[in-house]
């Protein structure tokens, strides 16, 4: 692990990845604490204000401290995303290896249905299915995880089939290992590592996703501090104050390009060959 | 190609179609208030919904409601939109037309910017241009469509009010308007294209530029920019047209997007009016349509693909 983390920290996306993705995990764990003010206080008064000493980043529409609210909301986007896509790997990387081992004519059906399932548009499919569900936080994120799913089906299967036709695994099977052997300790571990870089990269995508679908008024609810239900309300006051759209922005980006850059740096550090 | 390879593919897209249209009949179908109630409002008397149930044949066992549905949609009848009362399909067709004007500007823009982007980066490998160029695309594909929809609003129409905010004016009408209306738009969808494609050229190039026949025609003492161009960018250039048939997916979800921030009428934004007025005839048109395009533009892509490279046979 160590081993890893410094291999990563050589290259200069893995290292800028690092960076940012702890950044956004420090804010995920800590952000309420280090929110200075209430997210939900509003303030009559001291409305759409730009960055003051006071508040640092400005206040909304209802007077509400923009920092604040982008810390505590951190939890609802990112976590949101991070585990929309955990259950999009999950049952993602099930079907493609089920895939992979049943092999023959069940996994010629199973891989047509799944490339059939993906000519639906991730964003549409989340939006038909959070329409099923009824509009909230939870139904968005079991919106994305199911729309992801037959993606990383796609990814798990070609990898899995790829490493069973390795010599490693033909050694293991002359050797006489059990298949449960061969499966855990030779196929596993090379078949994990391309899964975590497609899904940190997914992450990033998860983030956009569900940011969207809460802009779409699909997502997170008002008055949650989602960041992308943030750039909805503030797109009503861009008149008024451009910051209240800056900032949540700025954020989504951050934990966007935090997660593309550590996915990337991840590729070439789990990439045995380099 | 050969025929029998296409005569699958064209295959594989009825069967695509046949698996998007059981999932956008199962979705919508099993939605919590079924149309009738959605037609009469909650108050409705039962006689009255009994009525209207046995109007649109909702009291048919499910296969059987699917196996009408299906029947009209081949003879390209999608029902009757439960918002307006008239025929679904035409209405859906007329929109399509207008993303597709929209998506096809999309990737004239993306390509028209893309290309040379990563043919710099390529060629500049390391140096100061490859990295501004590495950094723009990690910004480009991080940013979702309605932020930079956003910010381009904001710079372009608001501040420097040289492009309208949003609204459609059709080409047919005044060309020129239209285009204006369509500028914020397209630059929107094309951003994460650009980030994207932009990479796939510039890693395409760097590999062919360490092939050997590019060695060999740079040792034969050919022109540095014949060799970029003749036998660099258009072997790297193959891939690409590949990459954005796949990359359709993320046009139309980007399509959804910015037509409803843009308030253009396209087939995105009439899916929205669908999902939220919860009129399925229109949704379920509308979802197959989608995937029936996407599904389409990879098959063109698989051809465009052998019929540029005589290498590629597909059997």
């Amino acid at each position: 692990m160590t081993d890893l983390i410094s291999r990563l920290a050589r290259t200069p996306q893995g290292a800028a990845g690092l960076a940012l993705v702890g950044l956004v995990l420090l804010v995920v764990v800590f952000g309420p604490l280090l929110a200075p003010y209430d997210p939900e206080a509003m303030a009559p008064l001291l409305r759409y204000k730009g960055p003051s000493l006071v508040h640092l980043l400005g206040t909304d529409q209802y007077g509400r401290d923009i920092l604040s609210r982008l810390l505590v909301g951190a939890r609802a986007t990112v976590v949101m995303a991070v585990l929309a896509t955990l259950l999009g790997t999950l049952v993602g990387a099930l079907l493609g290896t089920a895939s992979a081992f049943l092999g023959g004519r069940a996994d010629e059906a199973i891989m047509r249905t799944v490339d059939a399932v993906m000519s639906i548009p991730s964003l549409l499919f989340a939006l038909l299915i959070v329409n099923l569900l009824g509009k909230s936080g939870l139904n968005a994120l079991l919106a994305i995880g199911i729309a992801f799913a037959p993606g990383m089906a796609r990814v798990a299967r070609s990898v899995a089939l790829a490493v069973r036709k390795q010599d490693y695994v033909n050694a293991a099977i002359a050797r006489g290992e059990g298949g449960f052997h061969i499966v855990v300790r030779e196929m596993l571990p090379n078949v994990v590592a391309p899964i975590i870089v497609e899904t940190t990269i997914r992450v990033a995508f998860a983030v956009m996703l569900f940011a969207t679908l809460s802009f779409l008024g699909l997502g997170a609810q008002p008055p949650a501090p989602e960041w992308g239900l943030m750039v909805a309300e503030a797109r009503k006051y861009l008149n008024l104050s451009p910051w209240m759209l800056i900032w949540p922005s700025i954020a989504i980006a951050i934990v966007a390009i935090g997660f593309n850059l550590l996915g990337d740096g991840l590729r070439d550090a789990l990439n045995p060959r380099t | 190609m050969s025929p029998a390879y296409a005569l699958k593919r064209c295959g594989l897209i009825v069967y695509t179609l046949l698996v998007v249209s059981l999932i956008v009949f199962a979705i919508t179908q099993v939605l919590p208030a079924d149309a009738a109630t959605m037609l009469l409002g909650e108050n409705a008397t039962a006689e009255a919904l009994a009525a209207v149930r046995e109007r649109l044949g909702l009291e048919a066992p499910v296969w059987l409601q699917y196996a009408r549905w299906l029947g009209g949609v081949v003879q390209g009848d999608f029902g009757t939109s439960l918002r307006t009362g008239l025929p679904v399909a035409p209405l859906m067709m007329e929109a399509l037309g207008r993303s597709l004007l929209l998506a096809l500007l999309s990737i004239l823009l993306m390509l028209a910017i893309a290309v040379p982007l990563g043919v710099i980066a390529a060629v500049r490998r390391g140096r100061a241009a490859d990295l501004i160029v590495s950094v723009l695309s990690y910004v480009g594909v991080s940013l979702p469509e309605f932020v930079t929809a956003t910010v381009f609003v904001l710079v372009l129409a608001d501040w420097l009010q040289i492009l309208p905010a949003s609204g459609y004016v059709a080409p047919t009408q005044d060309p020129l308007r239209a285009l204006q209306h369509l500028a914020l738009p397209v630059l929107t969808v094309s951003v994460i294209l650009v980030a994207h494609v932009s990479r796939m050229v510039r890693s395409e190039l760097v590999d062919v530029l360490h092939s050997d026949y590019v060695r060999a025609a740079r040792l034969k003492g050919m022109k540095p920019r014949t060799v970029l161009l003749r036998h660099g960018l258009r072997n790297a250039l193959l891939p690409t047209i590949t990459i954005v048939a796949l990359d359709v997916g993320y046009l139309l979800g980007g399509v959804i997007v910015v037509e409803e921030i843009f308030a253009i009428p396209g087939i995105g934004r009439q899916l929205i009016v669908a999902i939220q007025a919860r009129d399925l005839p229109a949704i379920q048109a509308g979802a197959l349509i989608m995937a029936a395009t996407y599904s389409v533009a990879n098959f063109a892509a698989d051809l465009a693909y052998a019929w540029l490279d005589k290498r590629i046979q597909y059997d």
